[in-house]
Order: C-alpha cells, then sequence, then structure tokens
C-alpha cells in the first residue's frame, strides 16, 4: 500500500511540474486566444538565460559567484528578458497573422519553438546545464520515519510554488481590475478596445506573467532534469493537460496536471510491466483522446456552441 | 435552357393550379439549446410547388425552423412528415438524399474553391464513381465529371455567372456569393429549396434579380420553395402563404392578404400601443 | 510573350479538365520529365542522386501526402512519420516473411497498413475538429514508434530494433545502384503524384476541400464527413506508407522506429508550408526546400569562413533559419513557394507588359 502511495505521490508532483508549464499556455490562450506552441521553448529560454546569467554575472559585476546576490539579479535579468521575449513576440508574430485561422497561429508557434531554440542555444551554447536553487533532493525525515513513505523536500517546495502561483494567478484573474481587462481581452478584443481597455498594455502583462511563469517553470524543471534541449518537449506533455482541464481554466491546468502526473506514472509502473514498459510515452495522449472524444471542453473549460 | 429576360410572375390561376398536396408538415416541433426556447410548439404545413415564407422579427426562430426541416438541429418534441414519411428528426445526409437543398443566412460557401467547384459540389450526391476510380481518372471518372459538368453549366447559364465561374469565391462580392450558393443549391435538382434570407444585404436591382431567379426556379422547375425573407414587399409578392413567427411561436398561417391584416402579426411587428 | 493563352481555346469539358491548361505548360512539364528521366541519370553524379534526389522525391511523396490530409482536407496531422515508420516497417515484414513476394507489392502492402492504421487514428476525427486533431496525431506518433520498439516481432528480433532494407529485385533485374534506385524511386513518385492530382480534382477532392472549408455546409450537401474524413487519413498514410517504405529501400538502406520521430513529422509539416500548403507543386517545392537548405548552409559557411565553424552552431543556424522561414511564409505568403510560382507564371503571361 505504501508503495502505492509513494507512486502515487511522485506522479501528483511531476503532475504539479506538468502544470506550471500549462499554467503559462493557459494565460496566453486567456488574453489571446492563440496556443503557443512554443512555450516549452520559452520555458527552457528562461531556465537557460537564468543560468547563463548566474555565470556571467560574477565575472561582470564582480559580485560572488553562487550568492544570493547573484542568484536574485540573475532572476530579474531573466524575467526582463522574458517579457521582451514575449513583447517581441507579439508584435513580431502575432499581430500580423491576427486575422488568419488558429491553425495559421498554431502552427507560427511551431515556427517560433525553434527559432528560440535556436537563438537560446546560440546565445548560451548548447551544453546540458545543472541548476542549483539550494534546496535538497532529499527525503523527508519525518514522512519516512513514520509512514514510510518517500517523498523528497524538492518535490514539496515545487509543489507549494505552484500551489501559490496558481491562487495568486486564480485570484488575480477574479477579483482584479486588472484580471477583469485580461478577460475582457480574451473575450472580444475589438469590444475591449471600445470600452477603453488598452490593448497593448494588458497584453505586455500577460506576456511577462507568462514569462514569469515560465521562469519559476524552468527553474523548477531545471533543477530537477537539468536545463537541455528536451525540456522543449515537455511543452508537448502539457497538451494533455490543457485537454483534460480545459484550456481557458487556470484551476484547470492544476487538476489537469495533477492527473496526468499520476496516471502517468500509475499506468506505467502497474500496466507497464504487462507490455514492456515505456508507457509514458504516449499515455498521456491516449488518455486525452479519450477526454477529446467525450468531454471536448475538458473539466472546467467553456463549451463551444457553433452557429449556423 | 433559355433564359425569360422579361419575367412575369405568372396568373394566379395557372400558379394555383400547379400547387399540389402536403409535401412537408412539422407537426408540434418544439426546440430548445440549454434553457434557451427557441421553438414552441409549431406546426405548419408546406405544399408542393409553392412558394412558403416565413417571417417575424429577428430572433423568432425562422433559421432554427429551416435547421430543423434540414437536420442540423434536432427538435426535442413534435414530428416532421416528408414525403410521406414521419420522422422525429431529420438528418442532413438523408434531407440532401431525399431532395432537400438550402441556403445560409451567413454564405456557407466553401471559399477556399471557385465557383465552379462548389457548384460542382452540389452534384456531390448524384456522383457515384468511388475514389479509386477518380484516381484513375481515365474512364468512368472522367465521363461523370463531364455529365455532371454539363448540368452545373446549365445551373450557371440560369443565374448568369459564366464570367466568374473560375473565379475563388472568397473574391466575389457579397450579392454574387448569394447567387453562387443559390446555384450551389439548384444544382442538386432539389425538390424542396430552402432559403435564408437570400436578399439579405442586396440592393434594388439585387433583389430584383435574385426575385426572378426565384421565380423562374419555382416556375420552370416545379420546386418547392420555403423561403425566409425580411422584405415585406417581396414576401407578399411572391409568396402563395406565409407562416409567422414570433419568440419561438407561430402567430399567423395563411395567404399573405390574411396575414398582412392578422393583428397578432401587426402587434408583434409595430409593437402594441399603449 | 512567349507565354500566352491567345488562341488556346477550349472546344470540349474534355479539353477544360486537363491538368494543364497552357501549352506552354504542357510543354515545359514534359521537358522536365524527360531531363528527370533521361538527362539526370546521364550527368549525375552518385552524390547528388543518392544524397540529394532520391531524399527530395521521398519526401515530396511524404508532403503529397501530407496535403491531402491537412491542405486538401483540413485535418491537422502531426504524425506522418509514424506513418512512414508504418510502410517502411510493414513493407520490410511482409517481404521477409512471405517468399516470392514482389517488391512492388511489398510497397503497397506496406502504405495498405499504413492507411489501415491511419483509419483508426483517424476515427476520433468525427468528433473532434482540426487543432485537437493534433493531438490525437501526436498520440500515433509515440505510441506507433514504442509499439515498434516494444514489439521486437517487427524488426525480426534484431537487438536493436534496427531493420536492414532486402535487395530490390522486380522481374528478375536487380535495383541496387544510386542509378537504378534513382529511376525506380521517380516512376513510383511520378506515378503516385500524377493519382493524388486526378483525386484532388475530382469530386472526392471537392469533398475534402468543403469538408476543410465548412463542414456543417458540406454535411448538408450531402457529403459524409466521417467517410470523407478517414478516407483522407487513409489515403494520407498509404501515401507516406509508401514513402518510408521507400525510405527504407532506396534511400537509407536500414532504418530503426527511432528515425521516424517527432522531429521529421515537423520537417514534413514545415515542407507543406513552405512549399504550399493545399498545393501538389509545393510538395515538390517544399521538399526540395528543407532538404537542400542545410547543405547550403553547410556550403555557404565552409565557403565564407572555413572550416573552423563548430556543428553545433551550424545546426543552431539551421534552426533558427527553418524557425524564421516558418512564421516568415506564414505571414508574408500563406500559400507558399507555390503561390510565388504562380505569381512568378503570372507576371511572365503579361511580360513585356506590366499588367
Amino acid at each position: 500500500m505504501g508503495f502505492f502511495f509513494e507512486v502515487l505521490i511522485g506522479g501528483l508532483l511531476s503532475g504539479v511540474l506538468y502544470a506550471l508549464v500549462a499554467l503559462g499556455f493557459v494565460l496566453i490562450y486567456k488574453a489571446s486566444g492563440v496556443f503557443n506552441f512554443a512555450q516549452g521553448a520559452m520555458v527552457f529560454f528562461a531556465a537557460l538565460t537564468f543560468v547563463g546569467f548566474t555565470e556571467v554575472l560574477p565575472g561582470w559585476t564582480g559580485l560572488e559567484g553562487g550568492g544570493q546576490a547573484v542568484f536574485w539579479l540573475a532572476f530579474v535579468l531573466a524575467l526582463a528578458s522574458m517579457v521582451v521575449l514575449g513583447i517581441l513576440t507579439e508584435k513580431v508574430v502575432l499581430r500580423p497573422l491576427v486575422n488568419q485561422p488558429p491553425i495559421t497561429l498554431f502552427m507560427a508557434t511551431i515556427g517560433l519553438t525553434f527559432l528560440i531554440e535556436g537563438i537560446a542555444q546560440g546565445i548560451w551554447g548548447a551544453n546540458v546545464r545543472g541548476l542549483e536553487l539550494g534546496i535538497d533532493d532529499e527525503p523527508i525525515g519525518w514522512l519516512m520515519d513514520s509512514v514510510n513513505i518517500l517523498v523528497s523536500k524538492f518535490d514539496v517546495f515545487a509543489a507549494l510554488a505552484a500551489g501559490i502561483l496558481v491562487v495568486t494567478l486564480a485570484l488575480l484573474f477574479q477579483y482584479t481590475r486588472v484580471g477583469r481587462a485580461l478577460r475582457a481581452v480574451a473575450d472580444d478584443h475589438q469590444a475591449a478596445l471600445s470600452i477603453g481597455i488598452p490593448l497593448q498594455h494588458i497584453w505586455a502583462i500577460v506576456w511577462a506573467v507568462a514569462g514569469f511563469v515560465a521562469l519559476v517553470a524552468g527553474l523548477i524543471w531545471g533543477s530537477r532534469n537539468g536545463v537541455q534541449f528536451a525540456l522543449t518537449f515537455t511543452a508537448l506533455k502539457a497538451l494533455p493537460v490543457l485537454i483534460l482541464g480545459g484550456f481557458t481554466s487556470v484551476p484547470g491546468a492544476i487538476v489537469g496536471g495533477l492527473i496526468i502526473g499520476s496516471t502517468e506514472k500509475l499506468a506505467e509502473v502497474y500496466i507497464g510491466p504487462f507490455v514492456g514498459g515505456g508507457i509514458e510515452s504516449w499515455f498521456p495522449y491516449v488518455l486525452a483522446l479519450a477526454f477529446l472524444l467525450f468531454r471536448p471542453e475538458g473539466l472546467f473549460g467553456e463549451k463551444h456552441i457553433d452557429r449556423v | 435552357m433559355i433564359v425569360n429576360d422579361l419575367v412575369d410572375v405568372p396568373s394566379m390561376d395557372t400558379h394555383a393550379a400547379r400547387i399540389g398536396d402536403v409535401i412537408l408538415d412539422l407537426q408540434g416541433i418544439s426546440l430548445s439549446f440549454g434553457g434557451v426556447k427557441a421553438l414552441s410548439n409549431i406546426s405548419f404545413d408546406v405544399r408542393e410547388h409553392e412558394i412558403r415564407s416565413i417571417i417575424g422579427p429577428n430572433g423568432a426562430g425562422k433559421s432554427s425552423m429551416l435547421n430543423v426541416i434540414n437536420g442540423v438541429y434536432h427538435p426535442q418534441e413534435g414530428r416532421i412528415m416528408f414525403r410521406g414519411e414521419q420522422r422525429k428528426e431529420m438528418d442532413p445526409h438523408r434531407a440532401a438524399s431525399q431532395g432537400i437543398a438550402r441556403t445560409f443566412q451567413n454564405i456557407a460557401l466553401f471559399k477556399g474553391m471557385s465557383v465552379l467547384d462548389n457548384i460542382m459540389t452540389g452534384r456531390n450526391l448524384k456522383m457515384k464513381c468511388n475514389f479509386l476510380q477518380h484516381a484513375l481518372f481515365w474512364g468512368p471518372a472522367q465521363r461523370e465529371e463531364i455529365a455532371h459538368r454539363i448540368k452545373a453549366e446549365e445551373v450557371i447559364d440560369f443565374l448568369e455567372i459564366q464570367n466568374i465561374r473560375r473565379t475563388p469565391v472568397g473574391r466575389l462580392p457579397y450579392g454574387l456569393q448569394k447567387r453562387v450558393e443559390l446555384g450551389r443549391a439548384l444544382a442538386a435538382e432539389p425538390s424542396l429549396l430552402l432559403l435564408d434570407e437570400p436578399m439579405a444585404g442586396m440592393n434594388v436591382e439585387e433583389k430584383q434579380d435574385m426575385c426572378r431567379f426565384i421565380l423562374d426556379v419555382n416556375d420552370q422547375f416545379g420546386t418547392t420553395i420555403v423561403l425566409i425573407e425580411h422584405d415585406m414587399g417581396v414576401v407578399m409578392d411572391i409568396s402563395d402563404r406565409v407562416v409567422v413567427l414570433d419568440y419561438g411561436k407561430k402567430i399567423g398561417d395563411g395567404v399573405p392578404d390574411e396575414v398582412k391584416n392578422n393583428p397578432d402579426v401587426i402587434a408583434a411587428y409595430l409593437g402594441v400601443a399603449h | 510573350m512567349l507565354y500566352r493563352e491567345a488562341g488556346q481555346f477550349k472546344a470540349s469539358y474534355q479539353e477544360d479538365q486537363q491538368i494543364f491548361t497552357i501549352r506552354q505548360d504542357r510543354i515545359g512539364f514534359w521537358a522536365i520529365l524527360a531531363v528527370f528521366f533521361l538527362a539526370v541519370p546521364l550527368l549525375a553524379n552518385s552524390y547528388w542522386l543518392q544524397a540529394i534526389l532520391i531524399p527530395v522525391l521521398i519526401f515530396s511523396l511524404a508532403a503529397i501526402g501530407l496535403n491531402i490530409l491537412t491542405g486538401y482536407a483540413g485535418q491537422l496531422s502531426l504524425g506522418s512519420a509514424a506513418f512512414m515508420a508504418v510502410g517502411a516497417f510493414g513493407a520490410y515484414n511482409f517481404m521477409l516473411r512471405i517468399d516470392g513476394m514482389p517488391f512492388l507489392v511489398g510497397i503497397v502492402l506496406g502504405g495498405l497498413s499504413a492507411a489501415a492504421v491511419g483509419i483508426v487514428f483517424g476515427l476520433p476525427s468525427l468528433r473532434i475538429k482540426g487543432f485537437y486533431l493534433a493531438v490525437a496525431t501526436l498520440a500515433a506518433q509515440f505510441f506507433i514508434v514504442w509499439a515498434l520498439v516494444k514489439f521486437p516481432w517487427f524488426s525480426n528480433y534484431s537487438s536493436s530494433g534496427v531493420i536492414t532494407a532486402q535487395r530490390i529485385e522486380i522481374l528478375g533485374f536487380a535495383f541496387d545502384t544510386p542509378v537504378t534506385k534513382y529511376l525506380l524511386t521517380l516512376a513510383i513518385v511520378c506515378a503516385l503524384a500524377l493519382v493524388a492530382k486526378n483525386m484532388v480534382r475530382s469530386s472526392t477532392g471537392r469533398a475534402w476541400m468543403a469538408v476543410r472549408d465548412m463542414d456543417v455546409a458540406a454535411e448538408v450537401i450531402g457529403i459524409r464527413l466521417l467517410h470523407t474524413k478517414l478516407q483522407a487519413f487513409a489515403v494520407s498514410s498509404f501515401y507516406c506508407g509508401v514513402a518510408g517504405a521507400l525510405y527504407a529501400y532506396t534511400y537509407l538502406g536500414t532504418v530503426e522506429p527511432e528515425g521516424f520521430n517527432l522531429d521529421l513529422s515537423f520537417k514534413i509539416l514545415f515542407m507543406i508550408i513552405i512549399g504550399g500548403v493545399g498545393s501538389m507543386m509545393g510538395s515538390f517545392l517544399g521538399a526540395a526546400f528543407i532538404v537542400l537548405l542545410p547543405i547550403f548552409l553547410n556550403i555557404a559557411m565552409h565557403s565564407t569562413l572555413g572550416g573552423a565553424i563548430p556543428a553545433s552552431f551550424a545546426s543552431n543556424l539551421e534552426l533558427i533559419i527553418f524557425g524564421g522561414l516558418i512564421i516568415f511564409f506564414l505571414i508574408v505568403e500563406p500559400h507558399g513557394l507555390a503561390r510565388l510560382w504562380q505569381i512568378g507564371k503570372e507576371k511572365m503571361r503579361l511580360w513585356p507588359f506590366p499588367h
């Protein structure tokens, strides 16, 4: 029984990581109706930029390498880079394509993925980097002792970070003026413009927040698995998360992430041995497929009605 | 096929004589979307060879009515009788194969294809070759394509759109697009034609043309027409009978003169005096 | 002046239906065919044949397949490489396990296996629309590659999952030199391209395009949506399957499932975007572009900057240029190179007049 819980918790925690990436998708989709396939590349870019800055800052500023000051300075600089990246993306890629069908925009973001990867690696190099966040990947002592379950401190930290992020974002969208403006823009650009919502500012805010989420996701993923190219394709795992949770729902991203993370691990452990393992690579997609057939709008999304 | 340039509305006697039996009968149709009731207990019939108009203020449920006849929407209650077959709901494919064709309020043309191709898609149900025969092309597929091309060209001649047959429809002005959509519906040689606001957004000349086409279709091919239209002049002039809807309910049914003087209808359109 | 339609009248619908309605186009087409069938084998060296022409032909075929599904029928697919894999492994197994299986029949059977798998993964397409369909095709991509690796039967129990294509022999004649392989590939691709063109200009193609443009209206006309979509999936997967089989037999010689990964699927998608979505010629142009670009980049960098550039920089540059070009084409010319070609021809028709 203990083993089952371990697998479950492990799955839930990796689900949290998926949810973090999915959050970025939801934000952009909510605000601009675009499914930003390049979100994964942006997570990669954020992590790589952060690590890159931690490496060069000591040389530029004379600060102590690996210390707190460098960490936070690198964080701020990385965040700024993300915001710039976001705004450039909106201006150069999305604005010119604004009237095209969603498939075109989606394909443009696929192109963007490759572009961002090439640039990130071009600037900072293609080596795999480690990321130190200062939290150890060690089992929590008392949990181990009392109920014999192996849960790492790091995972709990990641879950907490994600949880705080989600709650903050959900509150932001629901209860603040800015949040309301964001939802208005997502619904209908023209109408939002006509009541005086400053579209440019709103989009800048959205991309800044999405950039922040990407940075957090990048830091956590990066310290877990190392900062490498493959990070980009974890973005693909976010697709099933979004389908389960609904493309427009912030809590949906978390719930979807948890479900995908846990079912993925459970399937691998309990069904995997019958077929030789490796189920993780496709199980989430097949699950998402099943969902699409029976509940295409996801658990929390909005139903889409075609008017003829 | 010769196109009549001077078309008179046929005299009422010969026209009325042609109107046949009931081919479409709707009984007690109710349709809701979630909490919104679009149609409540609507019943009316359509006779063969007649021009039946459905009128009513915006949001009355007229397009929904056509969608029910066509099978795009399925009513929660009621029955549909078409050509002697009683049914709870229609299915788009069956409707098409039994000879019902329609146009849409917001033009539903295939924007990526040319006018000729759009009209040819109207012939789709009549084309019997399978895709393997198409893959080979030479032989039965080519012969079939030519045979149906001839028919499509007849429709093009009838609607006088020869010069734009190769133009992608997305590039045509609104009035011509509506005409092409009519052409696509006509290409199927329907026995029942459903037209959803075919003259919306047109100027006087275009309306006259469209009127002429509709009358010709009814006159020359004997096609039964169910027409949704807002222009009262047109409706009263060309319709044999009229149904009036308001807020999903039927408030009038009869020949144009009767309906015109029906107090409920007047109230619905002009509002009630306080 | 040379490129004029004046005087070319079509006196029957038959004439109007030709693929090339302008005589100069017809002459040009046969001339190009003559060059590729006759001149190239005599003049090209084996590097050009093996490393450039054969892969361009094979990818053109895969691009035609994806174009049928995504360009004409409007169903987005991110799994074309997986269907190539099914074709490759299918053809291999048919030829391995059935004695005396003729090569061409084996290739067709490989294609049919891919078509069958395509139909299975296309079944959800009735209930889900183009964009969400991408997920179904992603599922296909990951599942198929996983299955080919996990079940060693497919690779005849080879330890690494790699299969080696058998010798190609048709009616006793062995196709084992670059020239013969090239001509065989060229013949197969040309034949299948003609078949695709025929399907596209018939009511099958019109039904696909109708479903793409407005499926509700298509249904109302009487087009069966599920049947049409599955047909597109089947035909498209068949083409990708045959391309995959050729990939194994006339190009690489040895293949493994991981070689047909998501990256390759994206490459094929890029081919149709750059070449022109929904265009036969675009498939060829796009495939040529994607195959030739890395080679040109390599040559350009070597000649301008000497050999001192690390390989990683080159592959980065490739990523940046691919990504940038996709965005560029989608913004500036969504109909890709094929449309640019068409615009060029239209200018030619008017030359020397400006309009």
